[in-house]
């Protein structure tokens, strides 16, 4: 790490920028990044992602699906069941005007959804369909129902063990709700699973949160722009986290944060036209869904192989069971923990089964993905589906659009920087809270987490695309592991503040104050 | 039984004129108490940050603090000098939405505000806040020019 930031200290960039001989040194900047990162990590990533004995089937991945499952079950299906009570709550209905002025449930939504809402659903994707076919969709979506069951436990634990300070600031998440939650019932190891889910959320938004989408933020305008060093987006996108984090200027991330939202009801609205004008191909391409879903039509692995994409993707793109939600609902200002519960159910839904669906269907539809007119088959290039111009990622996505609205990847790459920016916000936040809990709260502690913060966008945007994604993947999934084994004690917890609530609810104790 | 006014007050000098025309009513009147408001404009469909999240309970205490003692508190010792009933509220939400909300709450029996100055695209596209209550207001409404 030493001599990663020695390599990119001041002097050496502007010798680098000052002369264009040293072209070369500067590819081998970017492949030396890569490859001390990719050693550091991989151990990491190896134990996160090992298979069972004797499949290839990782462990983490039935590690959420049984937790959605579980929770799903336990819960009585309340993903479908409070639905309806969900947008209502969003709505405002249910909000007493006297606590005008607090952060309403629909801002709470609106944050937790500019940190989730974002890469995930245009390259995540992408990776997963061109990895596991258009097969890869069925199993998300079915991660993205079942993820709601996880989102809702973890939310309203978030609000009912958040910190509230003296000067009136909150702080919560899965590291208050373990270490409280556990004291509570009398269930020793809470203390030491609070910080190792801040360790692994530190890591996450490193990772995910941060080198993921530096990296895929590059590579969207490096696609448009031409090729050039990721490090020079890198030191850019940092120089503007860091006028955020460090600097205080609000007023860039305010604009983002209003931005964001418009920007993915474009993206929505151009898959929506995109289907429109293709839409005799929609039969055919939820046909190619259902049957890659349980044949994989030729990808690497098979159905299982699809499945495993589907579900690393949704987990990824939603963050469901992985805590991070937890982090930005618990700021909601409500008397009942639980409300919060029932309004993060909708983020899955929204980020998943709506946006991850639309992407997958464009590129299905597109033809990017090259099959074998004889079989059916997709073709294969390594363990990827072979695609019209080898694109993949981001870029798989953005030809994909392009392939029907010709100046779209322009608004994309917008789209997608921005999109970058506000996740990197976001998991700025949730990374300091976890350093905060570990470390205390300080405004010296604070600046130490956030120049770290800013390193690794540089990092993330000059690193290959393969080491940066393991590696994200892995702390997201690392942060689940913590996260769901605490939720599994805690759930009890959760199911009583349900049933208490449901009966105030059914008996009109609990009343509208909109109509 | 005492009347009710609702004085919007806005820190401008139109506020201070609805005060001053509520103050001759309610020397008029006799009977009267009138409520001095400031709404903080706030929408709960905002967008915000996290950390703006975190903050907000304290933002708004703030908020309510700073508008209460440079506007409102000094209005309300002024009027009670001057001998008249008065008292102060700070509310956030719609400006207008939240006059007439207070009205009905209060049972009041009018408000009066001063005609603002907003302008811009939304205040021609949905009216300002006078346009609006005086459309919309469950109680009669006095714009004071």
């Amino acid at each position: 790490m030493k001599h990663i930031r020695k390599a990119v200290g001041l002097s050496g960039l502007v010798s680098i920028i000052a002369s264009p001989a040293l072209a070369q040194e500067v590819m081998s900047l970017d492949e030396k990044v890569n490859s001390v990162f990719a050693s550091i990590t991989g151990p990491f990533v190896n134990l996160i992602f090992a298979p069972f004995p004797g499949t290839s089937f990782p462990w983490i991945v039935m590690w959420l699906v049984v937790a959605a499952t579980i929770f799903t079950l336990y819960f009585g299906f309340v993903q479908f069941r409070f639905f309806r009570h969900a947008i209502q709550l969003v709505k405002g209905d249910y909000a007493d005007p006297k606590d005008a002025g607090e952060v309403s449930h629909f801002q709470a939504l609106a944050t937790a959804l500019s940190g989730t809402v974002g890469l995930g659903n245009i390259a995540g994707v992408a990776v997963a369909v061109g990895i596991g076919g258009p097969g890869a969709t069925f199993w998300m979506i079915l991660a993205g129902l079942m993820g709601m069951a996880s989102k809702f436990t973890e939310c309203t634990l978030g609000v009912k063990y958040r910190n509230e300070y003296e000067d009136g600031t909150v702080s919560g998440g899965p590291m208050y709700y373990i270490s409280k939650g556990f004291t509570e019932r009398g269930l020793p190891g809470g203390k030491f699973l609070a910080i190792l889910f801040s360790i692994f959320c530190i890591l996450g938004a490193l990772g995910g949160g941060n080198m993921f989408q530096a990296n895929q933020a590059h590579a969207q305008i490096a696609g448009i722009v031409g090729d050039y060093p990721g490090w020079l987006t890198g030191i850019v996108f940092a120089a503007v986290v860091f006028a955020v984090i460090v600097g205080g200027m609000k007023s860039i991330a305010r604009v983002t944060e209003k931005v964001v939202p418009f920007m993915g009801i474009m993206y929505v609205g151009a898959a929506l036209i995109i289907l429109f004008v293709n839409y005799d191909k929609i039969g055919w391409a939820f046909g190619q869904i259902f049957e890659g879903a349980f044949t994989g039509l030729g990808v690497a692995g098979g159905f299982v192989g699809a499945l495993i994409q589907g579900f690393k993707r949704a987990a990824f793109s939603n963050e469901a069971g992985v805590g991070s939600a937890a982090i930005a609902h618990s700021a909601v200002r409500t008397k009942e923990p639980i409300t919060e519960g029932f309004v993060s159910l909708l983020e899955p839904l929204i980020d998943t089964v709506i946006i991850c669906t639309m992407t997958a269907l464009v590129i299905t539809i597109s033809g990017q993905l090259m099959a074998d007119p004889a079989t059916g088959l997709y073709m294969l290039n390594g363990n990827h589906i072979a695609t019209v111009d080898g694109n993949t990622g981001v870029a798989l996505t953005s030809a994909a659009f392009g392939s029907a609205i010709s100046w779209f990847p322009y608004v994309l790459a917008v789209a997608v920087v921005l999109f970058a920016f506000s996740t990197m916000i976001s998991w700025s936040y949730y990374g300091l809270k976890s350093w905060t809990y570990l470390f205390g709260e300080g405004k010296k502690t604070e600046l130490v987490f956030k120049v770290i913060f800013c390193v690794f966008v540089v990092i993330g945007a000059a690193a290959n695309l393969g080491p940066v994604i393991d590696f994200s993947d892995a702390a997201i999934f690392a942060m689940a592991v913590v996260n769901i084994f605490a939720l599994y004690f805690l759930m009890g917890i959760v199911k009583k503040e349900l049933f208490s609530y449901s009966t105030r609810l059914k008996s009109g104790e609990i009343k509208k104050f909109k109509n | 039984m005492t009347t009710k006014l609702v004085v919007g007050l806005d820190g401008l000098s139109s506020g201070d004129k609805a005060l001053e025309y509520g103050k001759k009513m309610a020397s008029l009147i006799g009977d009267c108490e009138m409520v001095l408001l400031y709404v903080i404009e706030w929408s709960p469909y905002s967008f915000q940050t996290p950390e703006e999240n975190a903050e907000r309970h304290k933002r708004r205490e703030q908020e309510i603090e700073l508008a209460m003692s440079r506007i409102v508190l000094p209005a309300e010792a002024a009027a009670k000098e001057a001998g008249f009933k008065a008292r102060g509220i700070v509310r956030h939400g719609d400006v207008a939405g939240t006059l007439d909300a207070v009205a009905v709450e209060e049972n009041a029996n009018q408000i009066i505000i001063g005609r603002t100055s907003d302008g811009g695209f939304a205040s021609w596209v949905v009216g300002g806040v006078p346009a609006k209550l005086v459309m919309n207001a469950s109680v009669p409404v006095t714009v004071i020019n």
